[in-house]
């Protein structure tokens, strides 16, 4: 027998396929800590609600076996995993008060009449709903359900709590309060939490770490500002945050460095990601908040990679000045400049003007290219 | 000027703003009237009228007024509540009304009517109408008094019960269809209403059996149409369609045939019964009766209704989000109390709609209970159509449809008060 692992849940290997055709998971490995807030984050369809599923026990692997607290969890039913779910849709129960719905998780378990007022009356005051009691979840808000969802995924003290996208049908504002008031919970009591969202700024946001999920494989688990800064292949690039993305071949490495000539013709230097050999095909990415522009090349200093750019647009956001370029054979070369000084001659420049447009080797990274697109 | 000054919008040609809009609107409201005049008029008439003709008829009595005016003039003065005979002259007028009522044929007709109250009455009016002429001749010529000469040819004439049953039915507007609809009787001397022994009541015990028996069907649909329902929201949609589909397929055949291939299955020497004959299960003495009984309306009104009630079944349990069940279980419900707990609850506005549906169809069923019902199976609709066909008691038919109706209504209102009717959901 192998040593029971020494992670609060993992996924070993795991498949998923409903039809038997189609890998929505494929071997999807992963360890979670005791009192992570760890986020899957992956476009529509990419199996991150599939994972949930399985690790609360409505879908079983095809393959593969996932562990919670050491043990494995293949054959115990759902019911009797301890594990909090919240769902997109609340599904608080219409028929029940809310008073009702926090108590069916206690009284299920055959607690007290006492314990389970006392409890209930905790959990209402855990999400400032004290006083709703007696309503039906129709008669709150969209916030105030969510808020009431949390809480009975809470009250029986599960092991680890799921949220499948909790405040994707929240307004932007309630979103925001919301995504403080479950990190804050998160906080408090110390719960392991896996969070489904395909809210990149929420994930961003909540999360001590980040999966970014496609077509049912890992693509990269990282803290958010690594997933930022480092992102590991050409899909989380594109993915999280913006970027601009420039195609070509690699002409020459060095260390940790290459050099890439763009599919435009321009030659420039990258980091060298994954290791790329020469003559292999990449795909360049550069946040537009590290691109540098000035009237002429020259005084772009500290700039290993400088191309001529022609704007087409620009945009002043308050906070920062975004302008758009026809670059390196590519409309919407994207360059976002913070609103300080030094960006004075932007602020005047012309549509249709030509500028110097640069950035240093470590800003960009060359990403392999599965193919040559 | 004035310090609140009121805006009025203009259109651009000067016109008040509100003006305009409010003709603009009236003018749709009209075209959309227009556009529902033909099925307005065709309910109107098809539906509305015939109920209140029905309500009409539940209580009018014209027909003793209009066969024998004379004697209903005569009688006015005559005290119903006493043991004396009414005069001389209302025995001549009833002489006189029943020779022209007999030469309109209209004597029998009338005996019948009151016959339905008081029995006897028929063969009285049939035999005085017949033998009047030949009175009146003869009282004319001796200078008899019609009193002694009617009372002479028959003994009824000289009740004071028959006159009573006159004087009664001398109203044109009148209760007694719906005594007799709820089996009770109003006693002719006294007027009090009282119930009939419970031997000789009819209608009652048929409303009760209509009524055990249509929630014995809405019962069996539910039983049936539950897992059914529940079954097929849960396929993908394409295969659910295809087996809706299915569940409706009875609709396109015709009713008749439905119910005759039910007594082809079912009767003595029917398939299931030669059957389990065949396999020995029953003795030829043995077979079972399954049709022209109370079992045979159960099983053919349930098959038939069965549709009704899968279908906002259904459509309640479609819109029941999966993940109702899985917070349950998840919250540490066992499957099966997550169900009741929690997802029965919830199709609660499918059952209502269905129960209610299957149960006032099947209240006023008429057919199926007809064809495959035998003497026990039949319902309160099968009697309501003997008095129109065959008893020609229409006043009856019509009161008996009235508390019908009335049941119905009742039905309805308990419904909306106790689970409310805006949580029936059809889809
Ligand atoms: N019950 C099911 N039967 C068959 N296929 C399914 C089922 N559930 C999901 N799938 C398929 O599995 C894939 C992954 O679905 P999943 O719900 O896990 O995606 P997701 O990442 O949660 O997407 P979203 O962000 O839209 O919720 C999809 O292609 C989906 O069509
Ligand atoms: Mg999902």
């Amino acid at each position: 027998m192998s040593s029971p692992s020494p992670h609060f849940v993992s996924f070993e290997h795991v498949q998923k396929s409903y039809d038997g055709e189609t890998l929505v998971v494929e071997d999807f490995d992963l360890a979670i800590e005791r009192g992570e807030f760890l986020t899957l984050l992956g476009p529509s369809g990419s199996g991150k609600t599939t994972c949930l599923l399985m690790l609360a026990g409505f879908e079983t692997p095809s393959a593969g076996q996932i562990r919670l607290d050491g043990k494995v969890l293949d054959n115990i039913p759902p019911h009797q995993r301890d594990i909090g779910l919240v769902f997109q849709n609340y599904a608080l129960f219409p028929h029940m008060t809310v008073a009702e719905n926090l108590a069916f998780p206690l009284k299920v378990r055959k607690l007290d009449k006492a314990t389970i007022a006392q409890k209930v009356g905790d959990a209402l005051a855990m999400v400032r709903l004290q006083g709703f009691e007696h309503r039906r979840p129709g008669q709150l808000s969209g916030g105030q359900q969510q808020r009431v969802a949390v809480a009975r995924a809470l009250i029986f003290d599960p092991k680890i709590l799921l949220m499948d996208e909790p405040l994707s049908a929240l307004d932007k504002n309630l979103r925001d309060q919301m995504q403080i008031e479950i990190r804050e919970l998160h906080r408090t009591l110390g719960i392991t939490v896996v969070y489904v969202t395909h809210d990149q700024s929420e994930a961003m946001t909540m999360s001590s770490r980040i999966v970014v999920f496609d077509e049912g494989t890992v693509q990269q688990v990282a803290v958010p500002s690594e997933l930022y800064e480092k992102p590991q292949n050409a899909f989380v690039a594109q993915f999280v945050g913006e970027n601009n993305c420039l195609q070509g071949t690699v002409e020459r490495t060095q260390g940790k460095t290459c050099s890439v000539r763009l599919t435009s013709g321009e030659n420039i230097e990258a980091e060298n990601v994954d290791n790329n050999a020469k003559g292999k095909h990449v795909l360049v990415s550069l946040r537009p908040e590290r691109v540098r522009l000035a009237a002429n090349s020259a005084d772009l200093k500290h700039c290993q990679n400088k191309v001529q750019g022609k704007l087409q647009e620009k945009i002043f956001l308050g906070d920062h000045m975004r302008a758009r370029f026809f670059a390196c054979d590519k409309e919407g070369f994207v360059v976002n400049l913070p609103n300080k000084e030094g960006i004075e001659h932007v602020k005047v420049a012309k549509e249709g003007q030509d500028m110097a447009i640069g950035w240093r080797t470590e800003d960009c990274r060359a990403l392999g290219l599965p193919k040559p697109a | 000027m004035s310090s609140t000054t009121t805006f009025q919008l203009l259109t651009a040609d000067g016109r008040a703003l509100k003006a305009v809009l409010k003709k603009h609107k009236a003018r749709r409201k009209r075209k959309a009237f227009l556009l529902v005049t033909p099925l307005l008029a065709f309910v109107i008439v098809g539906f509305c009228l015939p109920i209140l003709d029905m309500l009409r008829r539940s209580t009018n009595n014209h027909i003793v007024e209009k066969t024998l005016p004379r004697t209903v003039l005569a009688l006015k003065e005559w005290d119903a509540g006493g043991t004396t005979l009414p005069n001389e002259p209302a025995f001549a007028s009833l002489a006189q009304d029943l020779v022209i009522a007999q030469h309109h044929r209209r004597a029998t007709q009338l005996g019948q009517r009151l016959n339905y109250e008081f029995s006897g009455l028929a063969s009285l009016f049939r035999r005085s109408g017949r033998h009047m002429e030949e009175l009146v001749n003869e009282v004319r010529s001796t200078r008899g008094s019609y009193k002694e000469t009617l009372i002479a040819f028959d003994a009824r004439w000289g009740e004071t019960d028959s006159w009573r049953v006159l004087k009664r039915f001398s109203d044109t507007l009148v209760a007694d269809y719906y005594w007799a609809a709820l089996d009770m009787r109003r006693d002719l001397r006294s007027n009090e209403v009282s119930l009939r022994p419970s031997k000789e009541r009819i209608y009652l015990r048929l409303f009760g059996r209509t009524v055990v028996i249509s929630l014995g069907i809405t019962l069996a649909t539910l039983l049936l149409g539950f897992p059914l329902a529940l079954w097929i929201a849960r396929l993908p949609s394409g295969q659910g369609n295809l087996l809706l589909v299915m569940v409706l397929l009875p609709f396109w055949t015709s009713l008749l045939v439905r119910t005759t291939s039910w007594i082809v299955l079912l009767q003595q020497q029917g398939v299931i019964n030669d059957l389990l004959v065949a396999v020995g299960i029953l003795s030829e003495e043995g077979r079972l009766r399954m049709i022209y009984n109370t079992t045979g309306t159960v099983i053919a009104m349930t098959h038939i209704l069965l549709p009704f009630m899968v279908l906002p079944l259904y459509s309640v349990m479609k819109t029941i989000s999966p993940s109702y069940m899985r917070a349950a279980v998840s919250l540490g419900a066992h499957p099966i109390s997550a169900f009741w707990k929690v997802y029965f609850p919830s199709t609660v506005p499918g059952i209502g709609a269905g129960a209610i549906m299957v149960f006032i169809l099947s209240i006023g069923y008429y057919i199926t209970p007809e064809l495959v019902g035998g003497r026990t199976g039949v319902f309160i609709s099968n009697r309501i159509a003997y008095h129109i066909s065959s008893s020609l008691n229409w006043g009856l038919a019509a009161a008996l449809g009235v508390a019908l109706l009335g049941f119905v209504i009742a039905i309805y209102w308990l419904y909306d008060k106790i689970v409310g009717i805006d949580n029936i959901r059809l889809g």
